[in-house]
This record gives structure tokens, sequence and C-alpha cells, in this order.
């Protein structure tokens, strides 16, 4: 039976005996959960295992379902889980335009058309033109839209957002906040949201799940 | 960290087995080395129809009238020559860290450190000499020499220019470990609060700073140490000749075609493995007693003073100390292209071409032969550290402390006491002599300062962008290859400029496991010390210094031209 969205099952991640997530959730394509709680919570724990990356250091118990598919013990790379950390994290080697091309899929074939999509993508956050752009030379909420379109280009299945933006002054936080639960929402995708930060929980206004 | 790489295709299947690998060539030749040393030393060769152990080679060697001479040489001019390199790092940092003179003394360390042994150690005596550069500059006005006087300044009795020649080497060496341990252990917090306890800066970075700096680079003291005491290369430039340095002397017997003084060679080569584990074992004991006098003096509450003497004192003996290599250096230049250069002329009477045109057919073959060595040794080097790192990364085998050790294996056993050892192997299974086998030996040396140069900046590279890579699509090679290597671009080639100045400045290997027939920069230089040709011990000294020095001038401008539109990896 399809079951769309996001299922956290029976998810308990600990480390030296200390519990520090304990969560079972469902998300359904474009809610928001966001996980709040003090730093050295978990979050970032919870967030590692979910794309795929935590230290073999923790004991793992709890399934990961995306989209009915079991994706637990699958390869990061194979996992289509789309993440947004604090930072922009843009690859400070390659160009703008090279950074889309990192996350567009290499099923779009040919140069031309691989060109096109970039462009295009670059148009709908408002940078056309940047392609050749050296990333470190945008502004916090440039690289915070290339960051997003990097990821969306990637088609995940989901979305993660990792206190995303909060180096961002509060009036362009609002703005790329708008924007993500916007795109996710039109893509159908589960947001998990973890931050501190009570004006991420209202801005994302679906459930809270706290850890402690 | 990333578990769940593959480990399907032959490469990644090599890759957990990297960090075995390369302790096995590292530790493997040296250890076999000292073996091969030992046994004949005990007078087993069969090879030379010996085949009894005794102890025939010992009796010999303390018959030799100058073993006495040797050994205390070899322990005094090392000791003295790494109390006075670290003194000297120790007095520059306390005094000046954190200050603007302190950053240009930082950006001075890659090109001084480029310059090999040998080329500086020729700068030197170019320079103190008695008919060298400082006699010229002061005569006759102030001495009153008009001919160059006849005194032993070079190759002195006691080592002094030994000792100086090393110490202007080493001192960028332990400089450059030191500014790795300072930040390592965040200092200036520590300091400021001694400060605002009303300590005086030096006092306070002695007191609060030094005690962690130096459990931090006690390794590459040893390495200091061990290394001055053996030293072949700038001790047949600068050292005594009557008798010699011991390990100069042990390379004149297993070089002699007389092959029965191998025996005598190798019962020397574990003599004088025993003064340097001696000698460390002492130094490690001075350590403990001036940990505890020190401990004494930091809970006297004395807040100490003379900050400004030890400023100006510290900074006037670094300049001293690099000054010692740029006019060298520029020495070399100078009579490279000197006609005519009278006592006492500051400058030659004319400049001409002719010294490097005549040697240009002859440094050809050399220059290409050193260079393809360094460069082969430099990329298997490259490739075994990657692996190395790479494999830490991906299956979580981070090297112990003791692992740590034995990175410092190859540095600190004497590389007389176990390459005569290899070369008696080699010789007996018939490998030694040729490319590659000095290329081999080579990468023993070169390993350890590519690894050690490289470990830092890959370890310290942000692990997020490879998460948002894997998320985006990317499987662990492609995060490998595509996101970490280009952004480490520039550590990388720095690690590749200093192995490949480390391979450059081998003498003692390049001899040995070449039998004498592979000819690089390094060797031919210091075949011509004793030759006294001024110009053309200039030439081959200057093209070796070009060499080692050409990388690094790399290292700094490939980044800068490739990222120059990318001003996040410009200035890291």
């Amino acid at each position: 039976m399809p079951d769309p969205g996001l299922t956290l099952d029976g998810v308990v991640i600990r480390r030296d005996g200390r519990t520090l997530v304990d969560i079972s959730d469902h998300v359904a394509p474009g809610e928001v959960l966001t996980v709040m709680g003090p730093s050295g919570s978990g979050k970032s724990t919870l967030l590692s295992y979910i794309i795929g990356t935590l230290d073999p250091g923790f004991e793992v118990t709890g399934r990961v379902i995306l989209n009915s598919t079991d994706i637990t013990d699958l390869a990061p790379e194979a996992r289509q889980v789309g993440i947004l950390f604090q930072d922009e994290l843009l690859f400070p080697h390659l160009s703008v335009g090279e950074n889309l091309a990192f996350g567009l899929r290499a099923r779009v074939k040919g140069r031309a058309e691989r060109m096109r999509r970039i462009e295009a993508a670059l148009d709908e956050i408002g940078l056309g033109g940047f392609f050749h752009r050296d990333p470190e030379t945008l502004s916090g909420g440039q690289k915070a839209r290339v960051a997003l379109m990097r990821m969306l280009l990637s088609g995940p299945k989901m979305l993660l957002l990792d206190e995303p933006f909060s180096r961002l002054d509060t009036e362009r936080r609002d703005k790329i906040r708008a924007l993500v639960f916007e795109q996710a929402r039109a893509k159908g995708l589960p947001v998990l949201l973890v931050t501190h930060d009570h004006a991420d929980a209202d801005a994302a206004g679906g459930r809270v799940h706290r850890l402690e | 960290m990333p578990s769940r790489c593959e480990t399907t295709t032959a490469r990644s299947r090599f890759l957990p087995w990297a960090p075995l690998l390369t302790l096995g060539i590292m530790v493997g030749p040296v250890v076999a080395g000292v073996l091969g040393t030992l046994v004949p030393a005990f007078g087993y060769l069969p090879a030379l129809g010996s085949d009894s152990f005794g102890l025939n080679a010992f009796v010999l060697l303390f018959d030799w009238p100058g073993v006495t001479r040797a050994s205390v040489l070899s322990v005094t001019t090392g000791v003295a020559a790494t109390a006075l390199s670290l003194l000297l790092v120790t007095l520059i940092c306390a005094a000046w860290s954190g200050s603007r003179a302190f950053r240009i003394i930082e950006r001075m360390l890659s090109p001084l450190l480029s310059v090999p042994h040998a080329a500086a150690a020729f700068g030197l005596a170019f320079l103190i000499a008695p008919s060298g550069w400082i006699a010229r500059a002061t005569s006759p006005w102030l001495t009153g020499w008009d001919r160059p006087p006849d005194l032993l300044i070079l190759q002195d009795p006691l080592g002094l220019s030994l000792i100086a020649g090393l110490v202007v080497k080493e001192v960028p060496f332990l400089l450059l470990m030191t500014l790795a341990a300072l930040t390592q252990i965040r200092t200036t917090q520590t300091r400021d609060t001694a400060l605002a306890l009303g300590y005086p800066p030096v006092t306070a970075w002695f007191k609060t700073v030094f005690p962690r700096v130096y459990a931090q680079i006690r390794l590459p003291v040893y390495a200091v140490l061990a290394f001055s005491m053996t030293v072949v290369d700038v001790s047949l430039i600068l050292g005594p000749t009557t008798p010699s340095t011991l390990s100069v002397q042990i390379l004149k017997w297993m070089n002699d075609p007389d092959l029965s003084l191998r025996f005598l060679g190798s019962a020397a080569a574990v003599w004088q493995l025993a003064l340097v584990i001696g000698t460390l074992i002492l130094w490690r004991l001075a350590e403990v007693a001036i940990a505890r006098l020190g401990r004494l003096w930091v809970t006297s509450g004395t807040r100490g003073g003379a900050t400004r003497s030890i400023k100006a004192l510290s900074l006037t003996a670094a300049i001293l100390s690099a000054s010692a290599i740029v006019f060298g250096i520029l020495g070399l230049l100078v009579w490279s292209f000197a006609g005519f250069w009278s006592f006492p002329d500051l400058l030659p009477g004319g400049f001409t071409t002719r010294t490097w045109m005549r040697h240009a057919m002859n440094l050809w073959p050399v220059i290409t032969e050193t260079l393809i060595i360094a460069s082969v040794s430099t990329l298997i080097a490259l490739l075994l550290t990657l692996a190395c790192l790479e494999a830490e990364e991906r299956h979580g085998l981070k090297p112990s402390s003791r692992a740590l050790w034995l990175l410092y294996v190859p540095l600190i056993v004497p590389q007389i006491a176990f390459l005569t050892g290899l070369q008696t192997l080699a010789i007996f299974t018939g490998i030694d002599g040729n490319r590659t086998a000095v290329i081999a030996v080579h990468v023993i040396f070169v390993l350890p300062y590519v690894f050690l140069s490289l470990a830092d900046p890959f370890r310290a590279w942000d692990s997020r962008y490879g998460h948002v890579a894997r998320a985006l699509g990317a499987g662990c090679d492609g995060v490998l290859w595509r996101v970490r290597l280009p952004m480490l671009l520039r550590p990388i080639l720095t690690a590749a400029a200093v192995g490949f100045a480390v391979s450059i400045g081998q003498f003692l290997p390049t001899l040995l496991a070449g039998a004498g027939r592979v000819q690089t920069l390094t060797t031919e230089a210091v075949a011509l010390a004793s030759g006294g040709d001024r110009r053309v011990i200039a030439v081959y000294a200057l093209s070796q210094t070009a060499a080692a020095f050409l990388p690094f001038a790399v290292a700094v401008f490939v980044p800068d031209i490739v990222w120059r539109n990318r001003r996040g990896l410009r200035h890291a």
C-alpha cells in the first residue's frame, strides 16, 4: 500500500548508553515537522542518521521509510534526501552554475539541455546571468538561494533543514524560509526542520517534536 | 566517518590496507637495514667468507685512534646544534608570537626550509671562510688583512662551523613544527590570562605555553638531534677532518674497495646507533630535570622581566640565522658568475657566464636524474598519504599516538645506521646501484614529511561539504575527486613541494642505494667539496637550491592562478 511521505518508525539513537533521540512520527507530503531542542540535544545526530552519514559509534534502532521505500540501509547518495545546513556550503572551487550542475541529476543529458535547465533555475531564484560567478562574491541571501536550488535540482524526495540560514539577518531569513516552504509544498515534499529558534518553528506552522 | 562506502572495486578494497602498507614501506626497510648492519658488525657475512659471530670488528673499531674524538664530536655537535636551534626557536616564539614581525618570519619559512642542507652549508662556508665574504667585507680597513688569513675557520676541530651550519637549517624546521603546535593548542587565551596576572609576555609564554608546545614538538626535536649527530653531507663540507665525525668515517669505510672494512664500518654504525640512543635517553632525562626545575620556577610566582632584551636578542639571532642562508645563496650566485676575484675585493672584477656554460653539458643529465627521482618518490608518497587519510575517513582507521611515533622512525633512526645495512643487503641481492633502488629509499624519507604536511589540512576539511555532496547524489569517490581534492589543491601542492625538497636534499640515501652510480645534484655538489673550485661548487649548489625551491613557487602560484576567480580558496 503506497504511503507517501516520511515515516520515522521507532527511531532511537544512543551513545554510550545515553538516549539522544527517540522519535516515531509520520510527515505527509508538503507537511513540516519541527524538531526542537537545545544545542547538544541530538538534533544534528538525527539529521546525520536520516542522510546516512552517522558515525558508526552510535547505537541505532528503528527504520526510516520514505514514500514506502525503506532507506535505512541505503548509501547516502542513493537516498534522495535533500539537506540544507546552517551554512550554505557552496563548493568554493566551482562557479555558481557549476554548483547547480553538481546537483542536477545526470539523467538530464546533453550539455545544451543541462545548461538550459541551470539558466532557468538561476532565473527562478532571481540570479539570471550568475552562472560564472564565484560563489564567494554573492551576498548571504543569494548564497542561500543557490544552496536551495542546488538541492532541489538533485530531485530530492524530502527536505531536511538544519537550522537553515541562521546566519542571515531576520528579514532575509523570513524570505528564504518562505521560499523553501513554498517550494516544498509545490513539489509535495515532506520537510523535517531542526532548530532551537521558536521563530523557525512558528514560521513552519506544523507540529513540533521536542528533544530533551 | 561515513561508512557505507562501497568496497567492491579493486581500488576500494585496497583502501583499508593503505595504512598498513604505508607503515610497512617506512618501517620495514629501517628494521631490515638495522639488522643488515647488526649482523655483519658481529662478524657474520657469509658472502665475504665470514660465517661465525664475534666481536673482532668492535675490537678494531676501539683500536682505531680516532674513535674517542669522532664519538665525542658526534655527541657534542649534535647536542649543541639541537639545543641552540631549540633555544632560538622558543625565544623567537616567546618574544614575538602574534606580532607583525612574527608574521614576516612565518612567511620567510618555506623558502628557507626548501634550501637543501648541502647548499646552505656551502653558502655558509663561502661566507665565513678566511677568504669568504665576511672577511672581505671587513678587510683590510678593520682587520688589516690583505691576503686571506691562515685561520682554520671551516672544518675547525671543535666542529663549531658544523654546528652553525646545522643550526641555520634546523631553526626553520623546528619553527615550522612549533607553529603547527601553536595552532593546535589555543595559546592566546592562556597567555592573556598570565598577562592579566602580571606576568610580562616572555615569562608568560615560557610558564604557560611552552610546556604544552614542547610536548607537541618532542618528536621533531628528537629527529633533529638524531639527524645532527649523524649528518654526513653537511659534515663533509663544514665538519672537522682529522678525525672527521663518526658518520663520515663510517661512510669512508663502507665505500672502501677493501670489502673487509665493511665489518668495521658496520660495527661503527652500530656504535653510532648506540650513541644516538644513549644521547636521546640523556636528553629525555634532561627534559625531566628541566621540567622539575621549571615547575619550581612556575610556582615561585616570580614575574621575571627582561622582555625587551630577550626580544632584541632573539630577533637579532633570527635575522642572523636567516641571513646566513640568504647571503650564503647570494654568495653562491656571485661565485657562479665570478670572473677574476682577488682578495679582499668585495665583488669580482668581472662577471661571466663561463662557468655555467662549461658545466651545462654535465649538468643537464644530473638535473634530469634528480628531477625524475624526486617526482616519482614524491608521487608515490603523495598517493600513499592520500590513501591513508582517505582510509582513515572512510573506515575510521585513525592512527593512535603510538602510530605517530612510527612515522618518525625513519627520521629518528640515523640514516647511517640502517642505510649501510640496506646497502649490504642490496649488494648481495644484486638490487643496488640503479634509479629504482634510489627512488625506493627516497620514499622512506619523503613519506613522513608529506604525511605530516598534509594530514592536518586534510583532516581540518569541513566534512559537511562531503555530506552535502553525497546528499546531492555523489558517491564516496565522487566526493573525494570532485570536491575534497580540488578544495585541498593548495595543501596538496605544498605537501608535494615539501616531499620534492626532501628528495632533492638526500645525500646518503642516494649515495648508498645508488652505489655511487646514480648521480644527483646533491651527490655531485658534495663530491665537489673536496676539490675546492668555488665556481663549480656554486653552480651545482645553486642548481640544487633552484630544483628544491621551484616546487614551492609552484605550490604558491598555481592555486592562485587556478582559483583566481574563487575568493574562497585563494588565501586558504
